[in-house]
Formats: C-alpha cells, structure tokens, sequence
C-alpha cells in the first residue's frame, strides 16, 4: 500500500469533488422540476397525458444511466442534422450532455416518487380546503405539494445519493469529475487500490453529510 | 461433516484443480481495440498483428499460451495483479511504465500522428514529415514550436493512459485543452462528430478508421516518434518475472532472424512496422 500516493492525490482528487457536486447540483434542480411537471401530468385525467408521462418514466428508469449518456453523448453526435442546427452549441459539449442525462434519469425517478406521495395524500385534506372556500390551485400549491414533498423526502434523498454515484458515470465522456481524475491519476501510477480507496471515502463522506441533512429535514418537517 | 462442508469443500477443491490447469499456460492479455496491433473480428474473436504474433512467440517458447482480454486502462494493474502474464497490446516502452514492469525488447515501431477532419484550419501544418523527440535537432524544435501555436486553444483527443497523452501533457506543444477517452473507437467518433480539433494516435490507427468508416479523415503535422513516444512497442511482464522476459526475448530473436515479425506484420499493417 503507497501511501504517499494516497496523501498526494488527496488534494487532487478533492479539487475534482467540486465538478463532481456541480454535476450533482444542476441535475437535481433541473431534475427537480422535470420531475414535478410529470408528476403531475401522471395524475391528469386525460389518457394521452398520461400515458406520455408514463412512457418517458417508464424509459428512463428501465435503461441503464451509462446506456442514456452514450446516446445522448455519442448517438446524437453521429447525427449530421442535428451537428449542423443550434443545439450543437450544447450538445457538443461533454459537461451539458452529462447534466441532460442525468436530469433526465433524475427526473424520471423523481416524478415516480412524487406521484406516489400526491397519492397518498387523503382526499380529506383537500375536501376539508374545498369546505373553507379555498380555490383547487391554492389547495394544490399550498398543501399537496408541501405534503407531498415532506411525504418523499425519504424516498429523495436515496435517489440524491443514487444520482451522487451515478454522476461518476461523467468520466465515460471525458469529464474530469473525481472519478475522471482518480482514473488520470492511476493512468500514470498504475496503481488502481490506493487511488480508489480514496476516491471511495470522499464519496462515502458525501453520502454520510447528505444522509444526515435528509435526516434533519424529515425531523424538522415532523409533525 | 455434515453435506454442506463437503460440498463447499469439493467445490473449493475444484476450484484449485481449474486454477492448475490455467496457470500451466503462458496468459498474454491484450485489448483487442487497437487495429491493426489488435482488436476483434465480428464474431468477436481477438484478431491482429500481436495476436498473430503471440502465437507465434509462444511456438518459439514451446509453452502453451491463452490470449485474455483487458481494457486498455487497466492493462498494467491487471499484469502486476496477475490476472495475466504478460501484455501485448501495442504497448510503447516508456521509462514511465518501465517503473512499473519490465518490457522485452521492441518487436515492432510505429510512428504517431495528429489527425483531423478534412477542411480543418489544423490541415496542411508547414513541418517537417517526421520529427523524432529523443534528442530533438532544430528543425524538430521548429516544428513543436509551430505546433503550439497551432494548438494553442484546441481541444486534442486521445485514448486515456497512453504516449499521446503523455506527449501532450507534457507540455511540448503548449497548453492545448486533453480530452482523454477510453478507447480509440471513442476517439474516432469524437473526432468524426467535430467535438476534438484534433486527435493524436498511432498514424496507423487513422488510416485505419478512415478506410473502415469513410469519414474523411486526415493526417497532419509530422509523425512522431522518440522522447515521450519510447522505444518501440514490447512485451509487458512483471519485473520479477525474468524467467519469462528471457523466454520472450529468445523467442522475439528467433521470429526476427526467421523473418516471422516482418511477415507478420506486413501483413496487418501494409508496411514492415517490424524492429
């Protein structure tokens, strides 16, 4: 075991975190908001809404995130159309192909989340608001969504840790995210155990402080 | 003993009798993506000028040999790991990796190149066909210095772990953005999508993508070959395995002097790439 290797990559491997939590960040907002948006039109009444929401949960839950950025990454690239309009000013980009991948995947496993907790709400609640006077869409704004999000925050803050992992996954399109570079620095020290070994409890360190402020959240949202 | 303890136990046993059997058996590992050195035909079976080879180095040697796959990244921790015994894999011999393992001597050379795209700026580069690194003469200077300015700002691709990364990191040609890959094949498409200005890899890993595919694909700049580009391409074994280093470079003296290296390798490369 080097483990000079292990100190001197430490602060390199650290540096990498912060493209690392970027990643994690933007898709999570982005997410967030795909992930809301089809929730709700999951719950819509007319079946074609419905079944669209369905289809694009459906899809990218059931491939694999590796799968989805090499498409968005390198199928979409072979595309001469698409290299020639507008949107290759993002999709050339290897950071923005990442951050719609995973928005996207993100997305999917929010909206499923969000829609079983809309679900789970008792038809009570919003009749006891109707009774009051108070108009559907302050109902929904005001208490299912508040509710709903207290009812997920569980369920979320697994798939924030899934996402946490599954952005070392950016490295397969040449992001130096902490898995790039802990790859860049074995490429030229050849030695893969040591190099790992850090990088894991780095990500293990991200996954106990986001544990603990889920943790806190769900307390604090207790009643 | 109860029926669990005997059957975990036979099992453990069998287990060991498997593992004699392989480790009679020279393993060579190599990557199988890297033509015309090695990769794979359709049906997926490794194919090229180093399988070939191997082949015939294990004849010389008179042991029995078993070709394993491994990605090209983690080719050297999987040698010093023992999952295999040695690499053939187009593998360059760098002082760099000469700290990790030793290398037989070269059994072939092969110079690198920059590529681009057709109608790229980088295209038609005013240097010299060929500069060597090892001790670079003036007209060699001149050229890396109007590479640099070339590449000032570009985006260059290669695959990870590799004398090309190595060369441009090094900074020899000034700071151009490295975009790495893990394989060539990934390479190829980025270049071909107009994602890197630029890709360096062996010239002939090119040319070979550009017959295969049809994408226009060019060479530029000159060749490079010394300094950071080694020694030729060996065989990779573990530094205390020098029982097998000196079998290999028996074997390689042998197809060298019967003409087996050069056959060999016109064959996969058009060209005697053989040293």
């Amino acid at each position: 075991m080097d483990l000079g290797l292990m100190i001197s990559s430490f602060p390199k491997l650290l540096n990498a975190t912060v493209v690392t939590l970027k990643l994690l960040s933007v898709s999570l907002i982005v997410g967030l908001f795909i992930g809301l948006l089809f929730a709700i039109l999951r719950l819509n009444k007319n079946i074609f809404v419905n079944r669209f929401a369905y289809g694009y949960s459906y899809v990218f839950r059931g491939t694999p995130l590796l799968v989805q950025i090499f498409i968005i990454y390198f199928g979409l690239g072979q595309i001469e159309s698409l290299r020639s309009s507008f949107l290759w000013v993002i999709l050339k980009e290897p950071y923005w192909c990442a951050i719609i991948a995973f928005a996207l995947n993100t997305g999917a496993y929010t909206s499923e989340i969000l829609r079983s907790a809309f679900q789970t709400i008792k038809p009570g609640i919003i009749e006891a608001g109707k009774s009051l006077g108070i108009s559907t869409k302050i109902i929904f704004y005001k208490v299912q969504i508040p509710i709903a999000i207290r009812q997920s925050l569980p369920a979320y803050g697994n798939e924030i840790i899934l996402m946490l992992k599954g952005t070392s996954l950016a490295s397969t399109v040449t992001l130096m995210d902490l898995t790039g570079v802990a790859k860049y620095i074995i490429s030229t020290t050849f030695k893969p155990i040591e190099v790992f070994i850090v990088a894991g409890g780095i990500y293990l360190f991200m996954t106990f402080i986001i544990h603990n402020l889920i943790k806190f959240l769900e307390k604090k949202y207790q009643h | 003993m109860n029926i669990f303890k005997k059957i975990i136990f036979s099992a453990l046993l069998s287990l060991l009798v498997i593992g004699n059997v392989n480790a009679d058996k020279i393993r060579i590992g190599t990557e199988g993506a890297y033509p015309p050195w090695n990769s794979k035909d359709e049906s997926g079976k490794l194919i090229g000028f180093e399988v070939e080879l191997a082949w015939t180095l294990c004849r010389y040697i008179g042991e029995q040999c078993t070709i394993v796959e491994q990605d090209w990244d983690g080719m050297i921790p999987a040698l010093i790991m023992r999952k295999f015994d040695a690499i053939m894999a187009g593998m360059s011999i760098t002082a760099e990796r000469q700290k990790a393992i030793s290398f037989s001597q070269g059994y072939a050379d092969e110079v690198a190149s920059l590529a681009v795209m057709k109608g790229s700026s980088l295209e038609g580069l005013d240097t010299p066909a060929g500069i060597n690194l090892t001790k670079p003469n003036a007209a060699a200077k001149k050229a890396l210095k109007t590479l640099t300015a070339a590449l000032a700002g570009k985006t260059v691709c290669v695959q990870t772990a590799t004398i090309h990364q190595n060369f441009l990191d090094s900074g020899d040609v000034g700071k151009v953005n490295v975009r790495t890959y893990k394989t060539q094949d990934e390479v190829n498409l980025d270049l071909a999508s107009g994602r890197c200005d630029a890709a360096l890899a062996a010239a002939v890993a090119f040319s070979d993508y550009a017959e295969k595919s049809g994408k226009p694909v060019v060479l530029t700049g000159p060749t490079f070959s010394g300094g950071a580009f080694g020694n030729g391409v060996g065989v990779g074994i573990r530094k205390d395995d020098t029982e097998l280093l000196k079998k290999f470079n028996a074997a390689i003296n042998k197809a060298r002097k019967n003409g087996d290296i050069s056959r060999i390798a016109t064959k996969w490369f058009g060209f005697d790439a053989s040293m």
